[in-house]
């Protein structure tokens, strides 16, 4: 199991499981995080699964996709140099603990 | 080598259960649900004789295979017939038929078109041409809801937001219907289809080159990547072509379910006409339920596995969509048409590098049409027997009877 937290715009903190192999966003829909919408699967093709990363987590947690700007370009809330989009960074045992902050609003 | 529908033929691997069926027999692809239960309850993939492929139905396997695209590859076709052994019909198409790392160059600028900031600058054209429809079809009480509402509106909307100049209704529906026919094997569906090729498909080919199109519409955006050099001109048609391919066929079939589902289920209109705002969570469950595009080929490109049972090179693969979306191990109650479901993870899009591209404007659509019927119809009621339209590919209603009460 993989520890993720994930931060609310207003603060709010979760502690969820996640499996390896599983993207942050399918972690966030299987522990029913609110905030993560997901639209469209994990294709990158909306921009509905925002998050920004925290800092001590986004080396680890690697670059953004190629196509992935393209996308978060349309997102709802402030882009941030953090900002990724949650279906592409997939959980590994070295992501434990990974911490993700929450924008206001994904649509 | 022996050839079976353009793929080799293929030796299962020891203990591969055996279904005996013919996926692509007109009274399945009119009432798939047995079927679809029967591939389920076998196993985790299984063999069918008749055309030597294996196919998986259940949800972690269809997806696991179908997202696959290093061992699964599309460039081979996704469509039974082995694109590396026979000619296709049409030259391949860039973004659907191709693999990393030319994928991800063409993908690209149609995600781009496609994305949600473009559908935005859509939505209100799509709401105006949804009132007049809507409007026009209250007016008539009864209605055949296939031609006057599923047709009528991606043929109204989608040639506009392309910018083609030329638009031909009938041609834009029926290609798309020649295309997820040409995925089956060579039956009476695919030989009809074909047969109206040389008609339809110079038509289509011409009303994809520049001069046929506005500046400021999907097919400019996409000629704009042809002059910074990202992909040639003939290239750029050729994504121009892809819109038409699945662009239209695909939102009608959409639409028509969406009100299929909606006539059968009284209760789940009263909840999306309480909150319009329902639409999209409303049509993402019309796909799960109905999964418009039902089957599609995957090819392995090496010995591989799946389950655990070795998998040969050249091996077929039918990822039966459809299938998948009705698994109970992954959707509680799967039978029950349940707005409030939010079934995020549904493959009726597909999943992976191959997702649709075009998803956005489908949802853009859908959004704008039953958003205002929400707004402007009290009930609808059904007005006689739905018929289906068999197709290969695609699982559409042929007519869909319906009575539209205004509020």
């Amino acid at each position: 199991m993989v520890k993720v937290t994930f931060i609310h715009s207003d603060g709010r903190e979760e502690t969820v499981d996640g499996r390896v192999g599983d993207s942050v966003m399918a972690t966030a829909l299987a522990n029913d995080v609110e905030g993560i919408v997901g639209e469209c699967g994990g294709s990158m093709m909306c921009a509905t699964c925002h998050c920004y990363v925290d800092d001590g987590w986004s080396e680890r947690s690697g670059d953004r996709m190629d196509g992935e700007e393209d996308m978060l370009d349309c997102a709802a809330s402030e882009l941030r140099p953090t900002s990724r989009l949650s279906c592409q960074i997939k959980l590994s045992e070295g992501l434990s603990g990974l911490v993700v902050y929450l924008p206001e609003a994904q649509l | 080598m022996t050839l079976i529908e353009g793929h080799r033929s293929i030796t299962p691997a020891d203990g591969i259960p055996v279904f005996d069926v013919d996926p692509y027999d007109p009274a399945i692809l009119r009432d798939p649900m047995e079927y679809y239960a029967e591939l389920r309850a076998l196993g985790p993939v299984v063999f069918i004789p008749r055309y030597s492929v294996l196919a998986v139905g259940r949800y972690e396997e269809t997806k696991t295979v179908f997202s696959d695209h290093e061992n699964f590859v599309s460039s081979r076709g996704v469509g039974l017939n082995d694109f590396k052994l026979e000619k296709p019909w049409r030259a391949p198409s860039i973004i659907l038929e191709v693999d990393p790392p030319d994928h991800a160059r063409t993908r690209k600028i149609m995600a781009r078109a496609l994305s949600p900031k473009v559908v935005k600058t859509m939505a209100e054209s799509f709401r105006t041409v949804a009132e007049e429809l809507v409007d026009r079809v209250l007016a008539r009480g009864t209605i055949e809801a296939v031609t006057e509402l599923a047709e009528a509106f991606p043929t109204r909307v989608f040639p506009k937001a392309v910018g083609m100049k030329d638009s031909h209704a009938r041609h834009l529906v029926d290609y798309g219907a020649m295309v997820f026919n040409a995925v089956g094997p060579d039956n009476a569906l695919r030989r009809e289809a074909m047969a109206r090729a040389g008609e339809i498909v110079p038509w289509i080919n011409a009303a994809c080159t520049r001069d046929r199109l506005t500046d400021d519409g999907l097919g400019a955006l996409v000629y704009a990547a042809a002059d910074t050099g990202e992909i040639t001109e003939d290239e750029a048609a050729m994504l121009v072509r892809s819109f038409l391919s699945a662009g239209v066929d695909t939102t009608v079939t959409g639409i028509g379910s969406a009100l299929w589902c909606l006539s059968q289920n009284p209760e789940a209109w009263e909840a999306l006409k309480a909150d319009p705002s329902l639409a999209r969570p409303c049509f993402e469950e019309v796909l799960r339920m109905t999964s418009p595009v039902h089957t599609f080929c995957r090819t392995a490109n090496r010995a591989t596995e799946i389950a655990g049972y070795p998998v040969s090179e050249g091996t077929k693969v039918l990822c039966v969509l459809g299938a998948a979306n009705f698994d109970p191990e992954k959707w509680p109650d799967p039978d029950r048409f349940d707005i409030n479901r939010r079934p995020v993870g549904h493959l009726a899009f597909g999943v992976g590098i191959h997702g649709c591209v075009g998803q956005n404007i489908a949802r853009g659509e859908l959004e704008a049409i039953l958003g205002v019927m929400a707004e402007r119809v009290a009930r609808i009621e059904p007005a006689g027997e739905p018929t289906w339209r068999p197709n290969n590919g695609i699982r559409a209603l042929d007519r869909l009877p319906l009575k539209l009460i205004p509020n």
